[in-house]
């Protein structure tokens, strides 16, 4: 299973990203930001970090990359993505994911590990989990605080597309402590927490991160919720 | 010369942290008649040739902006009134 992870000027995570699905067992390829050719990959990681300096607003400037033309092209036909932090910025940039990621309401950079409960195991990423299960992985961003109109909040809700939620404390204050999301298809998830980050007891504070990982290769493997979305690489 | 100004505000509804903080340094200067501070940004461009206010709409739309959460309000401005020259300062 070849997983993609973008490296975008100002990318910091991407060599987490690249080491965690190899732990995985996934061969990770480089992609760059600027190379529409995303090298016949299964799949794509795009990591956190500040793409662009965050100028303008994060992930604004990225999303015109050339890299990430061809994934909006391929997540559209139901290849898997996953946004971590400024990945996750990105995809709402993108208009793959709905809403947007805004200004920590207390203005504090938080960097800590954070508790979330798994509300979705219906994805890509995440069918690994049960079903509330709760995980803790570090969370780390400035501009973290999901938004949208209770309208897209609603539909998210009813939908079963919050992918999680934090518990124990709302880092950042999104809007109904929404830490993930997922699109329709369940193909395309955003991740504001870091799952790369928790994948080795020396530097994590646990291994659930390696459930986002194990699962793409599940679900690229041929694993799908009851068929209503294939995870498979569709390109 | 005319130049394209591009107004960006953050929608009435999205909280404004920013704009909070910056209210409530206010009484610190001895200011207790401000209810409400919200900031934006403003963006000037200027074209090549003749200012195009449909295409400036189309950038400011698709980039300058995030309309999930902000507005954005595209005006001509003549470029005499904008520069930042010492007399304007006066």
């Amino acid at each position: 299973m070849r997983i993609g992870v973008v490296t975008f000027p100002g990318s910091l995570d991407d060599g987490d990203a690249a080491r965690a699905v190899r732990i995985s067992g996934g061969e990770t390829v480089r992609l760059w930001h600027g190379d529409p050719d995303l090298r016949g990959v299964d799949a794509v990681v795009l990591p956190g970090g500040f793409s662009y300096g965050d100028y303008l607003r994060c992930g604004a400037i990225a999303r015109f990359a050339p890299a990430m033309e061809s994934i909006i092209d391929a997540a559209g036909g139901g290849m898997p993505v996953l946004g971590i932090c400024n990945g996750f910025q990105i995809l709402c940039e993108a208009h793959l994911l709905p809403g947007a990621l805004t200004r920590n309401q207390h203005l504090h950079f938080r960097n800590r590990d954070q508790y979330l409960r798994v509300e979705s195991v219906n994805t890509a990423w995440t069918n690994r989990f049960a079903l509330g299960q709760e995980i803790l992985i570090p969370v780390k961003n400035g501009e973290g605080c999901y938004v949208a109109d209770d309208r897209t909040l609603d539909a998210l809700e009813a939908e079963g597309r919050v992918v999680a939620r934090y518990t124990r404390g709302n880092p950042n204050g999104s809007q109904r402590d929404i830490a993930a999301i997922t699109n329709e298809a369940g193909n395309v998830v955003g991740i504001m927490p870091h799952p790369e980050h928790a994948v080795e007891t020396l530097t994590g504070p646990s291994l659930d991160g390696l459930g986002f990982f194990t699962s793409i290769l599940r679900a690229l493997a041929g694993w799908s919720a009851g068929g209503q979305h294939a995870g498979g690489p569709q390109r | 010369m005319a130049r394209v100004v591009v107004d960006v505000m953050l929608k009435p509804e999205i909280l404004d942290p920013q704009g909070q903080a910056v209210a409530n340094a206010l009484p610190r200067l001895g200011v207790t008649d401000v209810s409400s501070v919200r900031i934006g940004r403003r963006i000037e461009i200027e074209f090549a040739g003749e200012p195009d206010l449909d295409r400036a709409h189309e950038i400011a739309d698709k980039l300058l902006a995030n309309p999930v959460i902000e507005d954005f309000a595209v005006h001509l401005v003549d470029s005499q009134v904008v520069d930042d020259t010492p007399a304007e300062v006066g």
